[in-house]
C-alpha cells in the first residue's frame, strides 16, 4: 500500500473537490477554504476534549464539505476511531474479530486491522444531543427540497431558543414555499420556547391554525408549564382552533372514505339498476360479470407487463366488450325464454354465476391474482399535515362519477336510450311503435353487463382479483338498487354514495363487520316503510312489484 | 283420521313415506345385526349419510311449503337450518363438559382460548336438553316470526322478499364469523362427544338418530299434507295465484303468509338440530347464501309444489353433490349450475312434473 505524505494527500484531495464541485456546475463557495476548515476540525475531534470536541464538531458542520455529513454520523453512532499509532481518524466496520478501516479524509480504504491497534472517538450525551441537532441542520441544507422538508419535520421536536437565528437565516434563502412553510413553524416554535412573553405571544400568532403535530404537542407542553396570563389564554385558543380544524379535516376524510367506497357500490350496483331497473331482470351472475372484467385486467396485464398504465386503460374497453358480450349470450340463450317469471330468472342466473366461478376457478386457478397499480394512481395526495387523500381511491371515484355521466347521457340523449326508456315504460306500446323489444332487450343487458365490467377492471385496483370477488359484491349491488329505487340511476347514486358514507361513519364504533350488519338490518326495515325506494319509479317494474 | 284419507289421494306421498317407513326399519337393522362381512352390512359412515339426507329432505320440505305453496321463494332457509344447529350444537358444547382440551368445566374450548372468564348469558340452560329443544323450534321461529311480520305486513313479495330474505341469511353469515359473537367464530362449533349420555361415536346412537331423522322426516311430511290439503292450504295455493283477489274477498293475507313461514322456519331448525349431531359440525357456512340457494335448487329439481317431489329432489341432488364432489371435485359447481339454468328453462315442474305428465296422457 502506498502512503502518500500529508502534504500530497491535501493537494489531492484539494485537486478532487474542485473536480467534483466543477463538474456538478455547483462551485461559488470556496472549496479550499472549507477543505481546509474540515480538516481541521477533524484533527480538533482526535486531539480536544469535549468542549473543543464541540467546537470541531460545530466547525465541521459550518463547512459545506460533503464528507461532514459521513463523519458527524459516524461520531454519533460510534463508528468513529483514530488509529493509536499515527493518530489518523478512521471509520470501522466490523469483520469477524479484525476490523476494516477507511480513512476519513482520502475515503481510501485501508485494509483490515486489529481493534485494539485502534482509540474510539468518545462523545458525552451533551455532544450527542448536539450532534443530532447539527446532523439536523445538515440535511436542511441539502440540496433535494423533499430532504430538507424531512429534515424540518425532524427537526420540529429538538427545537430551542438557539434554533430560532439559524432558522432566521436560513429562511431568508429558502426558495421551496413547502420547506419555507416548515421553517417559519419551526421558528415559531423555537420561539415558544423562549423566556420573552412578547416573542411567545408573537410566535403564537404566526402558529394560528397550523395543522402541523407538532404544533400541538407544542402548545400542550406550553400550556402544561406556561405562567403568564396572556400567552396562556392566546394558547388556550389557538390549541382549539387547531383541534376543532383537524376534528374537521377528519369528518372530510371519512366523508371521502365514505364517498370512495360508496362509488365502488355505485360502479358495482349501476349496471345492475339497468338491467334490474329497466327491464326487470333479476341478474344473480351479475357479479361474475364483474369478475370477468377483473380478470380482463389481469390478463391484458399479463399480456403487456411492461406497460401497466396503458393496459389499465385498454381494459376499460376490452372489460366492457367482453362483459357486454357475456351478457348478450346469457340474455339470448337464457333469460329471454323466462321473461315475466322474475323468481325462475333469479335461479337461472344463479346457476350461471356458478358456471362462470367455476370456469375461472379451472382457467386461471382458484387463488387470488393481484393487479399491479400504475405509478400514476398509486400514492396519495398531502392537501395538509392531517389530510391525505390516496390517488386510486380519487381516481376510481372520480371514474365511477364518469361512468355514471356517460350512462345517463347515454340513456337520456342517445336514441338507444330513448328505446330503452320506452320499453320499459310501457313494452306493448314501444313495440307497436315500431321498436323491436327483444333486440333492445339484449341491448339494455348487454350495456349492463358491459357497465358490470368496467366496474370489475375498477375493482382490481383496490382487491386482489379472485374467483369469489363477484359474489361479495352482489349483495351489497342490490341493496344499492332497491335502496336507491328500481329503475332511477339517480337513486343508485345517491343510494350508493349514501350507503358507502353511512358505514364509515358506523365503521369506528362498531366495527366493520357489524357497520355491514347494521346497513344490511337498517335497509330491511327500510323497505318495509318505503318498499318502492328512495327514489319510486313508474314504469313497467314498477308496476310489478 | 283426516290425514290418512289425505295420504290417500297422494299416491306419491304414500310411496315415498312407505320406503321412509321401510328404510328406518331396515338401515339400522342392517347397520347393527347384520355382521360386517356379509353383502347386506350398511356401514355406519352409510347411515350417517343417509341420516344426513333425510334431514335434507325435512328442510327441502320446509322450503317447498313456502316456495311452492305459498309462492314466496326464500334463499334464506339455510338460516332458519342454521339457527336450529348451533341450539343443538351449544347443547353438545355444554355435554363436553371438562372433557375438552382445556378441561375448562364450564366453558367450552374456543371461550377457554379467546380468555373469556364467564359464560355469556345465552349459553346459560343449554346444559338441558329440553332447554336446548325448546330453542331449537323457538329461535328459527322467532326470527322467521319477526322479519315475516315486518315483510309481509309492508307487502314486500317477490323477488324483493327473495333478496331480502337473502341478506338476512348474509347478515347472519357475517355476524357468526365473529369471534366477539360467542359461537365460535369461523371455526364453529365441534368436536361434540356425547347426546343425553350416549356417545356420538357410537353405531348405537348413530343409528338412533337416523331412526330420530326419519320420524322427524315422516311428521313433517304428514304436518305439510295435513297443511297444504287443509282449508288453509287452499289459501296458500290461492295467495300464490293470485294474492290481491285472497285480500280482496277479505282475507288476512298477511296472517297467513306468517304463519305458513314461521312453521316453515321451525321445520327448517328441527333439520338443522338433526343434521348438526350426526355431521359433528355446525360452522358460519351455513348461512352463507350459496347454501340457502342449493335448498331451492333441491326442491325446483324435486319439483315444486308436491312434497315428494321436494324430498326426492333433495335425495337426487346430495346423492349427486356426494358422489361428484369425490369423483370430479372441479366438475360438481358446473353440475349445480347447469342444473339450474336446466331446470328452469327445460322442466319448470321438476322430475315429478315428468311423471305427472306421463299420468295425465295415459
Amino acid at each position: 500500500m502506498i502512503l502518500l505524505s500529508s502534504r500530497w494527500r491535501s493537494c489531492l484531495l484539494c485537486f478532487l473537490t474542485i473536480m467534483s464541485l466543477v463538474s456538478f456546475g455547483v462551485a461559488p463557495c470556496p472549496a479550499s477554504e472549507d477543505t481546509t476548515l474540515f480538516e481541521q476540525g477533524a484533527h480538533q475531534l482526535v486531539h480536544g476534549n469535549f468542549r473543543q470536541k464541540e467546537a470541531a464538531i460545530a466547525k465541521i458542520n459550518a463547512t459545506n464539505d460533503p464528507r461532514a455529513e459521513k463523519l458527524l454520523r459516524a461520531l454519533l453512532g460510534g463508528k468513529l476511531y483514530r488509529v493509536k499509532k499515527d493518530n489518523n481518524l478512521v471509520y470501522i466496520t466490523k469483520k469477524g474479530s479484525r476490523v476494516s478501516i477507511t480513512d476519513v479524509l482520502s475515503g481510501k480504504e485501508l485494509g483490515t486491522v486489529k481493534k485494539r491497534t485502534l482509540k474510539k472517538i468518545t462523545i458525552n450525551n451533551k455532544l450527542r444531543s448536539k450532534l443530532r441537532e447539527e446532523l439536523a441542520l445538515l440535511a436542511l441544507r441539502s440540496p433535494d427540497p423533499d430532504k430538507r422538508l424531512a429534515a424540518v419535520n425532524k427537526l420540529m421536536s429538538s427545537l430551542s431558543p438557539e434554533s430560532a437565528k439559524i432558522l432566521e437565516k436560513l429562511i431568508t434563502t429558502e426558495t421551496n414555499s413547502k420547506v419555507r412553510q416548515g421553517l417559519l413553524t419551526a421558528r415559531a416554535i423555537a420561539n415558544l420556547r423562549d423566556t420573552d412573553d412578547a416573542k411567545r405571544l408573537q410566535a403564537l400568532t404566526e402558529l394560528q391554525g397550523n395543522l402541523n403535530p407538532a404544533v400541538k404537542n407544542e402548545l400542550t407542553r406550553l400550556l402544561g408549564e406556561e405562567k403568564n396570563k396572556d400567552v396562556r389564554q392566546k394558547a388556550e385558543a389557538v390549541l382549539s382552533s387547531i383541534e376543532s380544524k383537524i376534528a374537521f379535516y377528519g369528518l372530510v376524510e371519512k366523508i371521502f372514505f365514505g364517498l370512495s367506497l360508496g362509488s365502488v357500490l355505485v360502479l358495482a350496483a349501476i349496471g345492475l339498476a339497468i338491467t334490474f331497473g329497466v327491464i326487470g331482470v333479476i341478474n344473480m351472475a351479475h357479479g361474475e360479470l364483474i369478475m370477468l372484467g377483473a380478470y380482463t385486467t389481469y390478463v391484458i396485464q399479463q399480456l403487456m407487463p411492461n406497460s401497466i398504465g396503458l393496459a389499465l386503460l385498454l381494459a376499460i374497453p376490452a372489460a366492457f366488450v367482453i362483459s357486454g358480450l357475456a351478457g348478450i349470450l346469457i340474455e339470448r340463450t337464457v333469460i329471454r325464454f323466462l321473461y315475466g317469471r322474475p323468481l325462475e330468472t333469479l335461479l337461472a342466473t344463479f346457476g350461471i354465476s356458478l358456471i362462470l366461478q367455476q370456469s375461472v376457478r379451472t382457467i386461471f386457478s382458484p387463488l387470488n391474482r393481484s393487479v399491479a397499480t400504475p405509478a400514476w394512481m398509486s400514492g396519495s395526495l398531502q392537501l395538509n399535515p392531517v389530510l391525505s387523500l390516496t390517488i386510486n381511491r380519487l381516481t376510481i371515484l372520480v371514474f365511477a362519477l364518469l361512468v355514471f355521466a356517460g350512462l345517463y347521457m347515454l340513456l337520456k340523449k342517445s336514441s338507444l336510450g330513448l328505446q330503452v326508456r320506452a320499453v320499459a315504460q310501457n313494452r306493448s306500446m314501444a313495440r307497436a311503435m315500431g321498436i323491436r323489444a327483444a333486440k333492445v332487450d339484449a341491448l339494455t343487458f348487454g350495456l349492463g353487463s358491459g357497465i358490470a365490467g368496467i366496474a370489475g377492471v375498477a375493482l382490481s385496483q383496490l382487491t386482489n382479483v379472485g374467483p369469489n370477488l363477484g359474489q361479495s359484491y352482489i349483495i351489497d349491488s342490490f341493496m344499492v338498487v332497491v335502496f336507491g329505487g328500481v329503475g332511477n340511476l339517480w337513486g343508485t347514486l345517491v343510494g350508493g354514495l349514501t350507503l358507502g358514507v353511512a358505514n364509515k361513519f358506523l365503521e369506528p364504533w362498531t366495527g366493520a363487520v357489524l357497520a355491514k350488519i347494521l346497513i344490511l338490518v337498517f335497509i330491511i326495515l327500510f323497505i318495509q316503510k318505503r318498499p318502492q325506494g328512495l327514489f319510486p319509479q313508474k314504469g313497467r317494474a314498477g308496476a310489478a312489484s | 283420521m283426516i290425514i290418512l284419507r289425505y295420504l290417500k289421494k297422494d299416491t306419491g306421498g304414500m310411496i315415498t313415506l312407505s320406503l321412509l317407513a321401510l328404510i328406518t326399519v331396515i338401515v339400522p337393522i342392517c347397520n347393527l345385526l347384520v355382521p360386517e362381512t356379509s353383502g347386506l352390512h350398511v356401514s355406519t359412515f352409510t347411515m350417517t349419510l343417509l341420516g344426513k339426507y333425510l334431514c335434507y329432505g325435512l328442510l327441502a320440505i320446509a322450503v317447498d311449503l313456502v316456495w311452492g305453496y305459498l309462492g314466496i321463494l326464500s334463499l334464506g332457509h339455510g338460516a332458519f337450518f342454521a339457527l336450529g344447529g348451533y341450539a343443538m350444537g351449544m347443547y353438545l358444547m355444554r355435554q363436553i363438559g371438562s372433557r375438552g382440551v382445556y378441561g375448562n368445566p364450564l366453558l367450552p374450548d374456543f371461550m377457554v382460548f379467546l380468555n373469556w372468564q364467564h359464560l355469556p348469558w345465552f349459553w346459560h340452560g343449554f346444559q338441558w336438553f329440553w332447554f336446548a329443544m325448546l330453542m331449537v323450534i323457538l329461535v328459527p321461529g322467532l326470527l322467521a316470526a319477526i322479519f315475516g311480520w315486518f315483510a309481509f305486513r309492508s307487502r314486500v313479495t317477490g323477488v324483493y322478499l327473495s333478496i331480502m330474505t337473502q341478506a338476512l341469511t348474509y347478515a347472519l353469515l357475517l355476524a357468526f364469523y365473529r369471534n366477539e359473537m360467542g359461537f365460535g367464530g369461523n371455526n364453529g362449533l365441534t368436536d361434540f362427544k356425547d347426546i343425553l349420555g350416549f356417545s356420538l361415536q357410537t353405531d348405537a346412537t348413530r343409528a338412533g338418530l337416523f331412526i330420530a331423522s326419519a320420524l322427524a322426516l315422516g311428521f313433517g311430511y304428514l304436518s305439510c299434507l295435513y297443511i297444504t290439503r287443509s282449508r288453509l292450504g287452499k289459501l296458500c295455493t290461492a295467495i300464490r295465484d293470485q294474492e290481491d283477489r285472497v285480500r280482496f274477498i277479505g282475507y288476512r293475507v298477511e296472517n297467513i303468509k306468517l304463519w305458513i313461514f314461521t312453521f316453515s322456519a321451525i321445520l327448517a331448525g328441527i333439520a338443522g338440530a338433526l343434521y348438526v349431531p350426526q355431521v359433528g359440525i355446525i360452522n358460519p357456512n351455513e348461512f352463507s347464501p350459496l347454501a340457502s340457494i342449493e335448498m331451492v335448487v333441491w326442491v325446483a329439481v324435486g319439483g315444486r309444489a308436491t312434497l315428494y317431489g321436494a324430498v326426492a329432489g333433495a335425495l337426487l341432488v346430495n346423492y349427486a353433490k356426494s358422489y361428484l364432489t369425490v369423483a370430479m371435485p372441479d366438475a360438481w359447481l358446473f353440475a349445480l349450475g347447469s342444473l339450474f339454468v336446466l331446470v328452469t328453462l327445460l322442466l319448470p315442474r321438476g322430475i315429478t312434473g315428468l311423471l305427472r305428465k306421463k299420468e295425465a296422457s295415459r
